[in-house]
């Protein structure tokens, strides 16, 4: 019996400093920031993974790292999900893009940017996507004050 | 004369009645208008569910001059906020509302566009009235038609009891 591909990956994709799980059946990387873009690549090259279906972050206020960047991949020849975790500093939030990998990071870190902060080295791009020019910080981040608005149109008297 | 020949009827017989009334000119001018709403559906959210419903065949919106929606605010006089505006979308909205002519009306649809509903976060205005002025508020979200309705009628008691000072001097 060949072995299972969640196994191999297990096996080849941990790089130094990173660690493995499993969550609901998901195989779950975690990685450190500059190991990233090679697992990913590995992911995308060797592997199948030919679907990139999102980005984000999650704010840890209290930890040191404080944001986890999330991503997840699909294989549409194994039918399987993988997440990539890595972590990164409030004072340095940057990982590397992967648009050289998928054109559709593109956006979805744009979003991720908008939304945490999280610089993504290497995507020429990071415009504000779904908020506006003008935008002052990061909304999503657990500091922004819930009803903190920054209207574009002056309110009537 | 052959049989199936019709006759014409040369001169005009004067009746008895309505050959003239005699009215008000804000009254006139005020019935014309509340029969005559060409609505802009400025639909933006899930209530576009319900405009879709209180367009339809059944409630028959046209009972009211107002079944007819125009895609450009030039031609239309009711300017319909459905669902939620959000701050990037402010402007749209207040170019809009410039764009249309007077007279105009606006009818904040749905609790979103009246307060902004249960969201209060950083995306969503908190009702459209910041930044236009509002004639009619409908609750519900969504709205049922018949909250709709009522308030179409609503607007037009304000439309028929209200001067229309855009008719003066030699009118």
């Amino acid at each position: 019996m060949t072995e299972p591909i969640i196994d191999i990956l297990q096996r080849e994709l941990v790089p130094a400093g990173g660690e493995a799980s499993r969550s609901h059946g998901m195989l779950v990387l975690m990685v450190p920031p500059d190991a990233l873009l090679g697992v990913a690549r590995r992911l995308a090259a060797e592997f199948a993974f030919d679907l990139f279906l999102d980005v984000t972050a999650v704010d840890w206020p209290q930890r040191t790292p404080r944001f986890d960047v999330v991503y997840h991949f699909y294989s549409t020849r194994h039918r399987m999900r993988v997440r990539l975790k890595t972590c990164v500093p409030e004072a340095e939030p940057v990982v590397d893009s992967l648009v050289p990998l998928y054109g559709s990071a593109h956006f979805m870190e744009r979003e991720c940017h908008d939304m945490y902060g999280i610089v993504f080295r290497g995507n020429a791009d990071l415009r504000p996507i779904l908020l506006y020019e003008g935008f002052q910080g990061h909304p999503l981040r657990k500091d922004y004050r819930k009803d903190h608005e920054q209207p574009l149109v002056p309110y009537r008297g | 004369m052959s049989r199936n020949t019709i006759p014409i009827r040369t001169a005009h017989a004067p009746s008895a009645a309505f050959d003239y009334i005699s009215t008000k000119k804000d009254e006139f001018v005020g019935w014309a208008r509340k029969f005559s709403l060409f609505p802009y559906p400025f639909v933006t959210a899930c209530c576009a569910m319900e405009f879709m419903a209180v367009s339809s065949t059944p409630y028959d919106t046209d009972r009211f001059g107002a079944a007819l929606p125009r895609f450009s605010p030039r031609q239309s006089d009711l300017l319909m906020v459905v669902g939620t505006v959000t701050h990037k979308q402010a402007p749209v909205l207040l170019k809009v509302y410039a764009q249309m002519c007077e007279p105009k009306w606006v009818m904040a649809f749905g609790a979103c566009a009246t307060s902004g509903g249960f969201y209060q976060n950083y995306a969503a205005l908190a009702g459209i009235d910041k930044i236009i002025p509002v004639d009619v508020y409908v609750p519900g979200c969504p709205p049922r038609p018949e909250t709709v309705i009522d308030a179409i009628m609503q607007l037009q008691d304000r439309i028929a009891h209200a001067h229309h000072p855009i008719l003066t001097g030699s009118f």
